[in-house]
């Protein structure tokens, strides 16, 4: 009998596989031998590779991040680990200036193969800098492949595309989705550069489009939405850089009317990014209402969690949005 | 054994302290203050494992007496930087036992206007510009308050308080430096408690004394036993005096322990990878209260019965103010939108 796994232990999964198959491949980062941090993500791995292979740190983001890069510079498959998003941000030198770069600078003859692996992990009163969903930001750098899995599969599946991919590529996974559970078939070896856009539900009123926990929230509200007769087609980006959008394109032409859901801020963000490329690609007058986007207000995250209920979307929000621009 | 060897080792400097030139009323306010901070974090660890508080707590009993010897020596005038585990750093200064409470269940008489929480605390009519979470974030906003300071020239100072793990962040290496560099009036007050979450000093640097960072870029400092709360003061004026007249930065490490675990109210003994009961009980001798209390109680100023009323009279005044915090209302929701940027 195929056995169902939690996302966590998906992602575990694709850490077991890689650190089986690949002897010159290594994980770094905080909080890897503590059951804190990284929830069962990365349970035992250093008990079953070897504390060599598997390396929790110093508090040093920059260094660590810096060391995976140069590791991957020259041949090895590193993988370095964040916990937390936010505390990445002291490593932005390393991604940014340096892996993203380096492909391009030196003649597209070498790159770092490292993984970069952040995690957002939002809520439990934690604040504005326990929370922050910055897969824009990255998105915007030529040379990071950024992916974002919001399903089992994926999360393993794409855990063990970027880590074979020969470039860098920023991993995120948020820990809203760890609970999901799925099946999971054998591994097959996928391409990352081959990997795009999926449709996850079809429908023919609207598309709604997301990545990450909006993925799941989507999900959540369509099945809602289909009781009472609206059908949504819901595509999950998979990976936000470099961006393949035909099948959004292909899918609101069908539908006539776009809806973007985002765990970021909507300002120079994700969803603007994709209204403007369908708006750019799409003959404007097809639309039956003008394309719309659900996102996090534009404020940091507050603490308490009587004013993160209000903060983060939910259910309603798009169910009332979906209402409204069926109706039009 | 050396210095350094035996500062770490809880079976040294376990002994009543030394308080024979000390000004008695002072000692006496630091061992009340000291036990209300206490109190009031075993208080918070409880709401916490109830779950009236409903975000992440890090307790720092067992590391009073360091907030509380720099803390006399400063001015309402000087600006204190903290961290993740601030609450003694704030209270030590005398701020606001109430507005800690309604902060830290989210309430809009908070200090932070029920905006912050537990790890993002800011009262500046005692001085406290502000902590915040991300390891070492302040530690250069520190140097450059300090560098305000000193361009002022009206003789405050900065403080910035930081772990062992802190000085794992490379911005401390470059704020040292400039904080040297500029000599900028900046007291750099390292809580060496051995520990960082979940791992040990030993684990994470090939030394166990971060004030070797200080030497590295040519600041004075001292090494002192951070649980002995004369030493602590004594450290501390020398770095405050060593800043008010123009010499710029200095470096404080001061050993001790926490007895909770990283966060909220749990010891943490079997996820610390170094840390055991037994190695717990030997730092709890080390209490820094109690070895202040016995040295008072030896020497006439202060008797057992006087600390059994203390406390209770703590413990009644915490149950108030908690219930007054537990009634106060919450921001209103709009409030997220609205203080994005400041009014003023
Ligand atoms: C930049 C960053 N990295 C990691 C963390 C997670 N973290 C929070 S507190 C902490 C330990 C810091 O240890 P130390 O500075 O010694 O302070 P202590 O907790 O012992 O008081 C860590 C790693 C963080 N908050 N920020």
């Amino acid at each position: 009998m195929k056995k169902i796994f939690r996302y966590d232990e998906a992602i575990l999964e694709g850490f077991k596989y890689l650190l089986s198959n690949y002897s010159d491949l290594f994980i770094i980062g905080q909080g890897l031998w503590s059951p804190w941090y990284v929830g069962n993500s990365m349970k035992d791995l250093d008990k079953l590779y070897g504390k060599e292979r598997i390396i929790d740190t110093p508090v040093s983001e920059a260094s660590c991040t810096g060391l995976a890069v140069g590791a991957g510079l020259v041949g090895m498959k590193s993988i370095i680990v964040h916990p937390r998003m936010d505390f990445m941000l002291y490593a932005v030198d390393p991604i940014v200036n340096q892996a993203s770069k380096w492909s391009h600078m030196f003649g597209g003859e070498n790159s770092s193969n490292v993984t970069i692996r952040a995690i957002i992990n939002r809520g439990g009163e934690q604040g504005a800098q326990h929370s922050q969903s910055l897969h824009s930001w990255f998105a915007h750098i030529p040379g990071l492949r950024v992916v974002m899995p919001s399903t089992v599969c994926d999360a393993r599946d794409l855990l063990i595309a970027s880590a074979l991919s020969e470039d860098p590529v920023l991993y995120i996974d948020d820990r809203w989705l760890y609970s999901q559970e799925d099946y999971l078939p054998e591994v097959k070896n996928i391409e990352l550069v081959n990997q795009k856009p999926k449709i996850i539900e079809n429908g023919s009123d609207l598309t709604i489009v997301a990545s990450s926990y909006s993925t799941l929230l989507a999900k959540n509200a369509i099945y809602s939405l289909k009781k009472e007769g609206i059908n949504c087609e819901l595509i999950d980006l998979r990976v936000i850089n470099p961006l393949d959008l035909d099948l959004v394109i292909n899918s609101v032409n069908k539908t006539k009317s776009l809806l973007v859901i985002d765990g970021g801020w909507s300002s120079c963000g994700l969803s603007a990014e994709i209204i403007a490329n369908v708006v750019e690609n799409i003959d404007v007058t097809v639309l039956r209402y003008p394309p719309s986007r659900i996102t996090l207000p534009f404020a940091p995250a507050p603490t308490s969690s009587f004013l993160e209920k209000e903060y983060y979307p939910n259910l309603k929000d798009i169910i009332d949005r979906v209402r409204c621009m069926h109706v039009k | 054994m050396n210095k350094l060897n035996e500062l770490f080792n809880p079976n040294f400097y376990n002994k009543p302290i030394k308080i024979d030139n000390f000004n008695k009323e002072d000692l006496v306010n630091f061992f009340k203050l000291m036990t209300k901070i206490r109190l009031i974090e075993f208080h918070l660890a409880d709401e916490r494992k109830k779950g009236t508080i409903g975000g992440p707590v890090h307790l720092g009993i067992g590391q009073e007496a360091i907030a509380m010897g720099l803390s006399a020596n400063l001015e309402s005038s000087d600006y204190v930087f903290g961290a993740h585990r601030s609450h003694a750093h704030l209270l030590a200064l005398g701020s606001s036992v109430k507005g800690l409470f309604a902060e830290i269940l989210g309430k809009e008489t908070g200090l932070s206007k029920g905006m912050g929480g537990s790890m993002h605390l800011s009262d500046r009519s005692v001085g406290f510009v502000g902590s915040v979470p991300i390891v070492a974030g302040t530690v250069p906003l520190a140097v450059g308050a300090g560098f305000a300071a000193k361009i002022a020239q009206k003789g405050n100072l900065s403080v910035s308080y930081l772990g062992d793990g802190a000085t794992e962040e490379g911005v401390v290496q470059e704020s040292l430096n400039l904080a040297s560099l500029y000599k900028i009036p900046v007291i750099f007050m390292i809580e060496n408690n051995l520990l960082s979450s979940h791992m040990h000093l030993s684990e994470r640097q090939t030394s166990f004394d971060c004030s070797r960072f200080a030497k590295t870029n040519s600041i004075p400092y001292r090494m002192i036993d951070g649980n002995d709360i004369i030493e602590v003061y004594k450290a501390s004026s020398c770095a405050v005096k060593n800043a008010r007249n123009g010499g710029g930065p200095f470096l404080i490490e001061a050993i001790t322990y926490r007895w909770l675990g990283h966060v909220d109210w749990r010891e943490d003994v079997d996820v610390g990878l170094s840390r055991s009961i037994k190695e717990l009980k030997m730092w709890k001798k080390r209490d820094p209260i109690e070895r202040l209390e016995n040295s008072l109680i030896k020497s006439g100023l202060w008797d057992k019965k006087s600390t059994d009323n203390l406390i209770k009279s703590i413990k009644d005044e915490i149950q108030i103010l908690w219930d007054e915090a537990l009634n106060d209302p919450y921001p209103e929701k709009s409030q997220t939108l609205k203080r994005v940027f400041c009014k003023k």
